[in-house]
Protein backbone atom coordinates (compact mmCIF):
# COMPACT_ATOMS: atom_id res chain seq x y z
CA UNK A 1 0.00 0.00 0.00
CA UNK A 2 1.19 3.74 -0.61
CA UNK A 3 1.08 5.98 2.23
CA UNK A 4 -2.00 8.16 3.62
CA UNK A 5 -3.18 10.00 6.19
CA UNK A 6 -5.80 8.41 8.23
CA UNK A 7 -8.65 10.11 10.10
CA UNK A 8 -11.95 8.68 12.22
CA UNK A 9 -14.31 11.56 12.22
CA UNK A 10 -17.25 11.32 14.87
CA UNK A 11 -19.81 13.22 12.21
CA UNK A 12 -21.31 13.74 8.81
CA UNK A 13 -19.96 17.62 9.10
CA UNK A 14 -16.44 16.40 10.30
CA UNK A 15 -16.14 13.29 7.56
CA UNK A 16 -17.16 15.54 4.71
CA UNK A 17 -15.11 18.51 5.89
CA UNK A 18 -11.79 16.37 5.78
CA UNK A 19 -12.81 15.07 2.45
CA UNK A 20 -13.35 18.26 1.24
CA UNK A 21 -9.71 19.25 2.75
CA UNK A 22 -7.92 16.32 1.23
CA UNK A 23 -5.65 16.65 -2.21
CA UNK A 24 -7.21 13.33 -3.29
CA UNK A 25 -9.45 11.56 -0.48
CA UNK A 26 -11.23 8.54 0.21
CA UNK A 27 -14.19 7.28 2.54
CA UNK A 28 -13.36 4.03 3.95
CA UNK A 29 -16.17 2.37 4.90
CA UNK A 30 -16.03 -1.21 5.48
CA UNK A 31 -13.19 -1.84 3.46
CA UNK A 32 -13.86 -5.04 1.66
CA UNK A 33 -13.54 -3.49 -1.77
CA UNK A 34 -11.22 -0.49 -1.26
CA UNK A 35 -8.51 -2.32 1.22
CA UNK A 36 -7.54 -5.04 -1.62
CA UNK A 37 -7.91 -2.12 -3.83
CA UNK A 38 -5.08 -0.39 -2.18
CA UNK A 39 -3.07 -3.38 -1.57
CA UNK A 40 -2.82 -4.26 -5.05
CA UNK A 41 -1.47 -0.23 -5.71
CA UNK A 42 -4.43 -0.15 -7.58
CA UNK A 43 -5.19 3.61 -6.30
CA UNK A 44 -3.31 6.03 -4.07
CA UNK A 45 -5.83 8.04 -1.97
CA UNK A 46 -3.58 11.05 0.00
CA UNK A 47 -6.30 10.81 2.68
CA UNK A 48 -8.79 7.44 4.05
CA UNK A 49 -11.04 8.88 6.43
CA UNK A 50 -12.93 6.02 8.32
CA UNK A 51 -17.15 6.35 8.74
CA UNK A 52 -16.67 3.96 11.13
CA UNK A 53 -16.98 5.93 13.90
CA UNK A 54 -19.28 8.33 12.41
CA UNK A 55 -22.90 8.90 14.17
CA UNK A 56 -26.06 8.26 12.86
CA UNK A 57 -24.68 6.55 9.78
CA UNK A 58 -26.12 2.62 11.15
CA UNK A 59 -29.19 1.06 12.33
CA UNK A 60 -32.68 -0.20 10.76
CA UNK A 61 -35.50 0.94 11.18
CA UNK A 62 -39.28 -0.31 9.88
CA UNK A 63 -42.44 1.81 8.66
CA UNK A 64 -45.35 0.13 7.74
CA UNK A 65 -44.30 1.03 3.80
CA UNK A 66 -40.17 0.81 4.06
CA UNK A 67 -37.14 -0.67 5.66
CA UNK A 68 -34.36 2.13 5.94
CA UNK A 69 -30.86 1.04 6.88
CA UNK A 70 -27.68 3.47 7.83
CA UNK A 71 -25.11 3.18 5.32
CA UNK A 72 -22.42 1.51 7.67
CA UNK A 73 -25.01 -1.25 8.98
CA UNK A 74 -22.76 -4.33 7.84
CA UNK A 75 -24.10 -7.22 5.69
CA UNK A 76 -24.44 -9.42 8.61
CA UNK A 77 -26.34 -7.18 10.59
CA UNK A 78 -28.64 -7.13 7.66
CA UNK A 79 -28.66 -10.96 7.21
CA UNK A 80 -29.45 -11.90 11.00
CA UNK A 81 -32.02 -9.06 11.30
CA UNK A 82 -35.54 -10.15 12.42
CA UNK A 83 -37.39 -6.88 11.83
CA UNK A 84 -35.64 -7.40 7.89
CA UNK A 85 -36.95 -10.84 7.99
CA UNK A 86 -40.58 -10.09 8.12
CA UNK A 87 -40.96 -7.34 6.43
CA UNK A 88 -38.55 -7.82 2.94
CA UNK A 89 -36.99 -11.57 3.67
CA UNK A 90 -35.55 -11.00 0.13
CA UNK A 91 -33.03 -8.75 1.19
CA UNK A 92 -31.87 -10.41 4.47
CA UNK A 93 -31.29 -13.11 2.29
CA UNK A 94 -29.69 -11.15 -0.72
CA UNK A 95 -27.19 -9.90 2.96
CA UNK A 96 -26.60 -13.61 3.78
CA UNK A 97 -25.88 -14.36 0.60
CA UNK A 98 -22.79 -11.69 -0.44
CA UNK A 99 -19.00 -12.94 0.04
CA UNK A 100 -18.14 -15.00 3.10
CA UNK A 101 -18.74 -14.53 6.55
CA UNK A 102 -15.76 -12.65 7.17
CA UNK A 103 -16.60 -10.17 4.26
CA UNK A 104 -20.61 -9.61 5.59
CA UNK A 105 -19.00 -8.96 8.88
CA UNK A 106 -16.89 -5.61 7.54
CA UNK A 107 -18.64 -5.02 4.94
CA UNK A 108 -21.47 -2.48 4.33
CA UNK A 109 -24.51 -1.30 2.37
CA UNK A 110 -23.63 1.83 1.96
CA UNK A 111 -20.06 0.95 0.43
CA UNK A 112 -21.66 -1.67 -1.69
CA UNK A 113 -24.23 0.49 -3.09
CA UNK A 114 -21.30 3.85 -3.55
CA UNK A 115 -18.71 1.72 -4.80
CA UNK A 116 -21.14 0.15 -7.43
CA UNK A 117 -19.16 -2.75 -8.66
CA UNK A 118 -21.12 -4.38 -11.78
CA UNK A 119 -21.07 -7.34 -10.07
CA UNK A 120 -22.12 -6.60 -5.76
CA UNK A 121 -25.73 -7.81 -5.40
CA UNK A 122 -27.15 -4.91 -3.08
CA UNK A 123 -27.31 -2.76 -6.29
CA UNK A 124 -30.26 -5.93 -7.65
CA UNK A 125 -32.09 -4.95 -4.41
CA UNK A 126 -31.83 -1.18 -4.73
CA UNK A 127 -32.61 -1.04 -7.93
CA UNK A 128 -35.30 -3.46 -7.81
CA UNK A 129 -37.11 -2.27 -4.50
CA UNK A 130 -36.77 1.30 -6.09
CA UNK A 131 -34.77 2.06 -3.33
CA UNK A 132 -34.34 5.99 -2.32
CA UNK A 133 -30.61 7.04 -0.94
CA UNK A 134 -30.07 9.45 1.44
CA UNK A 135 -26.91 11.37 1.05
CA UNK A 136 -25.58 14.45 3.15
CA UNK A 137 -27.93 16.86 1.24
CA UNK A 138 -30.45 15.11 -1.07
CA UNK A 139 -32.51 12.35 -2.11
CA UNK A 140 -31.31 10.12 -4.69
CA UNK A 141 -34.04 7.60 -7.07
CA UNK A 142 -32.37 4.18 -7.68
CA UNK A 143 -33.30 4.78 -11.18
CA UNK A 144 -31.08 8.18 -11.12
CA UNK A 145 -28.54 6.96 -8.90
CA UNK A 146 -26.67 3.98 -11.45
CA UNK A 147 -24.92 5.38 -14.58
CA UNK A 148 -22.04 3.38 -15.78
CA UNK A 149 -19.43 1.30 -14.96
CA UNK A 150 -18.38 2.52 -11.79
CA UNK A 151 -20.31 5.52 -11.74
CA UNK A 152 -22.80 6.73 -9.95
CA UNK A 153 -25.13 9.85 -9.57
CA UNK A 154 -23.27 10.53 -6.40
CA UNK A 155 -20.78 13.83 -6.58
CA UNK A 156 -17.38 14.39 -5.63
CA UNK A 157 -17.29 14.45 -1.48
CA UNK A 158 -21.16 13.09 -1.74
CA UNK A 159 -21.97 10.62 1.44
CA UNK A 160 -24.39 7.75 1.57
CA UNK A 161 -26.17 8.52 4.94
CA UNK A 162 -28.98 5.75 5.12
CA UNK A 163 -31.11 3.69 2.14
CA UNK A 164 -35.11 3.49 2.28
CA UNK A 165 -36.22 0.35 0.66
CA UNK A 166 -40.31 0.18 0.03
CA UNK A 167 -41.97 -3.30 1.09
CA UNK A 168 -42.78 -5.11 -1.62
CA UNK A 169 -45.77 -7.85 -1.23
CA UNK A 170 -43.53 -10.09 -2.25
CA UNK A 171 -39.88 -10.65 -3.70
CA UNK A 172 -36.96 -12.96 -4.21
CA UNK A 173 -33.57 -12.91 -5.23
CA UNK A 174 -31.45 -15.27 -6.89
CA UNK A 175 -27.97 -15.33 -8.08
CA UNK A 176 -25.13 -17.34 -9.85
CA UNK A 177 -21.98 -17.14 -7.99
CA UNK A 178 -18.63 -16.79 -9.06
CA UNK A 179 -17.15 -19.90 -6.91
CA UNK A 180 -14.18 -18.46 -6.20
CA UNK A 181 -14.97 -14.66 -5.08
CA UNK A 182 -18.98 -15.12 -4.17
CA UNK A 183 -19.67 -12.22 -6.73
CA UNK A 184 -22.65 -12.63 -8.83
CA UNK A 185 -21.65 -13.31 -12.66
CA UNK A 186 -25.02 -12.64 -12.47
CA UNK A 187 -27.91 -12.05 -9.73
CA UNK A 188 -31.76 -10.79 -10.29
CA UNK A 189 -34.12 -9.24 -7.92
CA UNK A 190 -38.13 -9.56 -8.41
CA UNK A 191 -40.53 -7.55 -6.48
CA UNK A 192 -44.19 -8.11 -6.39
CA UNK A 193 -45.85 -4.54 -5.56
CA UNK A 194 -48.98 -3.22 -5.67
CA UNK A 195 -48.31 -1.32 -8.52
CA UNK A 196 -46.57 -4.27 -11.07
CA UNK A 197 -43.70 -6.70 -10.78
CA UNK A 198 -40.29 -4.62 -10.92
CA UNK A 199 -37.19 -6.72 -11.77
CA UNK A 200 -33.50 -5.46 -10.54
CA UNK A 201 -30.26 -6.98 -12.64
CA UNK A 202 -26.87 -6.80 -11.73
CA UNK A 203 -24.06 -8.77 -12.44
CA UNK A 204 -25.49 -8.81 -16.32
CA UNK A 205 -24.42 -4.66 -17.42
CA UNK A 206 -22.13 -2.45 -16.57
CA UNK A 207 -23.82 -1.24 -13.47
CA UNK A 208 -27.30 -2.10 -12.14
CA UNK A 209 -30.71 -1.95 -14.36
CA UNK A 210 -34.09 -2.91 -14.88
CA UNK A 211 -35.07 -4.82 -17.65
CA UNK A 212 -37.86 -3.67 -19.47
CA UNK A 213 -38.92 -6.37 -21.34
CA UNK A 214 -38.81 -8.78 -18.17
CA UNK A 215 -40.88 -6.38 -16.08
CA UNK A 216 -43.66 -5.74 -19.50
CA UNK A 217 -43.42 -10.19 -19.70
CA UNK A 218 -44.39 -10.83 -15.86
CA UNK A 219 -46.55 -7.46 -15.87
CA UNK A 220 -48.67 -9.44 -18.17
CA UNK A 221 -48.16 -12.97 -16.32
CA UNK A 222 -46.44 -13.67 -13.47
CA UNK A 223 -45.01 -16.88 -14.25
CA UNK A 224 -41.15 -18.54 -14.90
CA UNK A 225 -42.31 -19.28 -18.08
CA UNK A 226 -43.81 -16.06 -19.37
CA UNK A 227 -39.72 -15.21 -19.57
CA UNK A 228 -38.96 -17.97 -22.09
CA UNK A 229 -39.30 -16.09 -25.05
CA UNK A 230 -38.60 -12.60 -23.99
CA UNK A 231 -35.63 -11.61 -26.30
CA UNK A 232 -32.13 -10.53 -24.32
CA UNK A 233 -30.18 -7.88 -25.82
CA UNK A 234 -26.57 -8.62 -24.59
CA UNK A 235 -24.62 -6.43 -26.77
CA UNK A 236 -24.15 -4.26 -23.81
CA UNK A 237 -23.38 -7.28 -20.89
CA UNK A 238 -19.96 -7.57 -19.68
CA UNK A 239 -18.00 -9.96 -21.14
CA UNK A 240 -14.87 -11.28 -19.41
CA UNK A 241 -12.50 -14.61 -18.08
CA UNK A 242 -15.46 -15.63 -16.04
CA UNK A 243 -18.29 -15.33 -18.24
CA UNK A 244 -19.04 -14.48 -22.16
CA UNK A 245 -21.87 -11.51 -22.75
CA UNK A 246 -23.85 -14.27 -24.25
CA UNK A 247 -23.35 -16.38 -21.48
CA UNK A 248 -24.60 -13.60 -19.13
CA UNK A 249 -27.67 -13.52 -20.94
CA UNK A 250 -28.71 -16.75 -20.61
CA UNK A 251 -28.02 -16.46 -16.98
CA UNK A 252 -30.25 -13.84 -16.59
CA UNK A 253 -32.81 -15.43 -17.56
CA UNK A 254 -32.48 -18.45 -15.65
CA UNK A 255 -31.81 -16.54 -12.51
CA UNK A 256 -34.82 -14.75 -13.15
CA UNK A 257 -37.30 -17.41 -13.86
CA UNK A 258 -35.61 -18.77 -10.29
CA UNK A 259 -36.24 -15.63 -8.31
CA UNK A 260 -40.13 -15.29 -9.92
CA UNK A 261 -40.45 -19.12 -9.04
CA UNK A 262 -39.13 -18.56 -5.91
CA UNK A 263 -41.52 -15.09 -5.16
CA UNK A 264 -44.33 -17.51 -6.40
CA UNK A 265 -44.10 -19.65 -3.78
CA UNK A 266 -44.64 -17.25 -0.99
CA UNK A 267 -47.82 -17.00 0.11
CA UNK A 268 -49.84 -14.40 -1.56
CA UNK B 1 -0.24 6.95 14.32
CA UNK B 2 -1.08 5.88 17.48
CA UNK B 3 -3.49 2.27 18.17
CA UNK B 4 -4.53 1.16 21.45
CA UNK B 5 -6.67 -2.07 21.56
CA UNK B 6 -6.53 -5.63 23.47
CA UNK B 7 -5.38 -8.51 21.91
CA UNK B 8 -5.74 -11.84 23.29
CA UNK B 9 -7.00 -9.77 26.69
CA UNK B 10 -3.94 -7.83 26.60
CA UNK B 11 -3.83 -4.29 26.41
CA UNK B 12 -1.41 -3.29 23.18
CA UNK B 13 -0.25 0.06 22.27
CA UNK B 14 1.62 0.91 18.76
CA UNK B 15 2.48 3.40 17.09
CA UNK B 16 2.47 2.54 13.56
CA UNK B 17 2.24 3.97 10.03
CA UNK B 18 -1.28 4.23 9.01
CA UNK B 19 -1.81 1.63 6.40
CA UNK B 20 -0.12 -1.11 8.32
CA UNK B 21 -2.68 -4.03 8.05
CA UNK B 22 -3.85 -5.65 11.95
CA UNK B 23 -1.94 -8.92 10.12
CA UNK B 24 0.96 -7.01 10.26
CA UNK B 25 0.34 -5.78 13.93
CA UNK B 26 -0.58 -9.42 14.90
CA UNK B 27 2.54 -11.03 13.45
CA UNK B 28 5.12 -8.54 12.82
CA UNK B 29 4.98 -6.09 16.08
CA UNK B 30 3.57 -8.49 18.38
CA UNK B 31 5.39 -11.73 16.90
CA UNK B 32 1.88 -13.67 17.19
CA UNK B 33 2.68 -15.98 14.35
CA UNK B 34 -0.05 -18.32 14.54
CA UNK B 35 -2.04 -15.74 12.29
CA UNK B 36 -1.15 -16.98 9.18
CA UNK B 37 -0.78 -14.91 5.50
CA UNK B 38 -1.89 -17.05 2.64
CA UNK B 39 -3.08 -15.01 -0.47
CA UNK B 40 -2.63 -11.49 1.19
CA UNK B 41 -5.58 -10.94 -1.47
CA UNK B 42 -8.36 -11.29 1.18
CA UNK B 43 -9.43 -14.55 -0.45
CA UNK B 44 -7.90 -17.43 1.82
CA UNK B 45 -9.30 -16.77 5.17
CA UNK B 46 -5.65 -18.21 6.51
CA UNK B 47 -5.50 -14.81 8.43
CA UNK B 48 -8.62 -15.22 10.15
CA UNK B 49 -9.00 -13.35 13.66
CA UNK B 50 -12.05 -12.06 16.18
CA UNK B 51 -13.11 -8.32 16.38
CA UNK B 52 -15.12 -8.12 18.81
CA UNK B 53 -16.07 -11.53 18.80
CA UNK B 54 -16.75 -11.92 14.96
CA UNK B 55 -14.49 -13.54 12.50
CA UNK B 56 -12.72 -11.03 10.11
CA UNK B 57 -9.83 -11.37 7.61
CA UNK B 58 -6.82 -9.04 9.43
CA UNK B 59 -5.41 -8.87 5.92
CA UNK B 60 -7.97 -6.58 4.90
CA UNK B 61 -8.13 -4.63 8.08
CA UNK B 62 -5.90 -1.64 9.48
CA UNK B 63 -4.58 -1.99 12.63
CA UNK B 64 -5.75 1.74 13.11
CA UNK B 65 -9.24 0.51 12.39
CA UNK B 66 -8.92 -2.22 15.33
CA UNK B 67 -8.75 1.27 17.62
CA UNK B 68 -10.11 0.54 20.75
CA UNK B 69 -11.24 -3.26 19.76
CA UNK B 70 -10.72 -6.48 21.31
CA UNK B 71 -8.84 -9.00 19.13
CA UNK B 72 -8.58 -12.50 19.75
CA UNK B 73 -6.43 -14.51 17.51
CA UNK B 74 -5.75 -18.68 17.85
CA UNK B 75 -2.94 -17.85 20.59
CA UNK B 76 -5.97 -16.61 22.44
CA UNK B 77 -8.13 -19.57 22.49
CA UNK B 78 -6.29 -21.98 23.61
CA UNK B 79 -2.61 -23.45 24.34
CA UNK B 80 -0.87 -27.09 24.26
CA UNK B 81 -2.34 -29.27 26.86
CA UNK B 82 -5.53 -27.41 27.18
CA UNK B 83 -6.84 -27.03 23.96
CA UNK B 84 -10.28 -24.94 22.92
CA UNK B 85 -12.87 -27.63 21.86
CA UNK B 86 -12.44 -26.38 18.07
CA UNK B 87 -8.75 -27.32 18.04
CA UNK B 88 -9.43 -30.43 19.74
CA UNK B 89 -12.13 -31.40 17.63
CA UNK B 90 -9.70 -31.04 14.56
CA UNK B 91 -6.91 -33.13 15.91
CA UNK B 92 -9.80 -35.63 16.86
CA UNK B 93 -11.17 -35.83 13.27
CA UNK B 94 -7.94 -35.30 11.40
CA UNK B 95 -9.04 -31.97 10.46
CA UNK B 96 -5.71 -30.41 9.19
CA UNK B 97 -2.77 -31.83 6.66
CA UNK B 98 -0.07 -29.18 6.49
CA UNK B 99 -2.25 -26.71 9.04
CA UNK B 100 -1.60 -23.85 7.13
CA UNK B 101 -5.34 -22.61 7.06
CA UNK B 102 -5.87 -24.35 10.16
CA UNK B 103 -5.71 -20.98 12.52
CA UNK B 104 -8.18 -19.52 10.31
CA UNK B 105 -10.69 -22.09 9.92
CA UNK B 106 -10.52 -22.80 13.66
CA UNK B 107 -11.25 -18.80 14.47
CA UNK B 108 -13.58 -18.87 11.70
CA UNK B 109 -15.37 -22.25 12.95
CA UNK B 110 -15.80 -20.68 16.33
CA UNK B 111 -17.63 -17.46 14.90
CA UNK B 112 -20.20 -20.26 13.11
CA UNK B 113 -20.71 -22.15 15.88
CA UNK B 114 -21.07 -19.11 18.40
CA UNK B 115 -23.35 -16.98 15.57
CA UNK B 116 -25.25 -18.86 13.00
CA UNK B 117 -27.61 -21.29 14.78
CA UNK B 118 -28.23 -24.69 14.51
CA UNK B 119 -25.32 -26.24 12.00
CA UNK B 120 -25.68 -28.85 9.70
CA UNK B 121 -23.35 -29.74 6.79
CA UNK B 122 -24.27 -27.50 4.43
CA UNK B 123 -24.40 -24.76 6.82
CA UNK B 124 -20.91 -25.51 7.88
CA UNK B 125 -19.81 -25.47 4.22
CA UNK B 126 -21.51 -22.11 3.28
CA UNK B 127 -20.17 -20.73 6.58
CA UNK B 128 -16.56 -21.86 5.56
CA UNK B 129 -16.67 -20.26 2.25
CA UNK B 130 -14.19 -17.70 3.46
CA UNK B 131 -11.12 -20.15 4.07
CA UNK B 132 -9.53 -22.20 1.17
CA UNK B 133 -7.47 -25.51 2.57
CA UNK B 134 -5.46 -26.80 -0.42
CA UNK B 135 -4.87 -30.28 1.36
CA UNK B 136 -7.91 -31.65 3.30
CA UNK B 137 -11.00 -31.68 0.25
CA UNK B 138 -12.87 -29.73 3.80
CA UNK B 139 -14.92 -33.39 4.19
CA UNK B 140 -12.72 -33.88 8.20
CA UNK B 141 -12.46 -29.93 8.95
CA UNK B 142 -16.72 -30.18 8.41
CA UNK B 143 -16.73 -32.80 10.76
CA UNK B 144 -14.73 -31.74 13.14
CA UNK B 145 -16.81 -28.58 13.00
CA UNK B 146 -19.95 -30.41 13.46
CA UNK B 147 -18.16 -32.27 16.46
CA UNK B 148 -16.94 -29.04 18.08
CA UNK B 149 -20.76 -27.68 17.71
CA UNK B 150 -22.07 -30.61 20.15
CA UNK B 151 -19.07 -30.19 22.73
CA UNK B 152 -19.61 -26.17 23.03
Amino acid sequence: MYEFDYHHPDSVAAAIALRAGAADGSYLAGGMTLLPTLKQRLASPSDLIDLAGVTGLTGIEVTADRVTIGAMTRHAEVAASEQIKGSIPALAFLASQIGDTQVRNRGTLGGSVANSDPSADYPAAVIGLGATLQTDHRTIAAEDYFQDLFQTALEEGELIRSIAFPIPRRAAYRKFPNPASRYAVVGVFVAQFAAGVRVGVTGAGPCAFRPAEFEAALNQRLDPAALDDVVIDHDRFNSDMHASAEYRGNLLRVMARRAVADLLAQPA
Amino acid sequence: MKVSLTVNERPVEADLPANTLLSDLIRGHLGLTGTHVGCDTSQCGACTVHLNGRAVKSCTILAAQAQGAAVTTIEGIGAPGNLHPMQAAFQDAHGLQCGFCTPGMIMAAIDLVQNAGPLDETKVREGLEGNLCRCTGYHNIVKAVLSAAERL
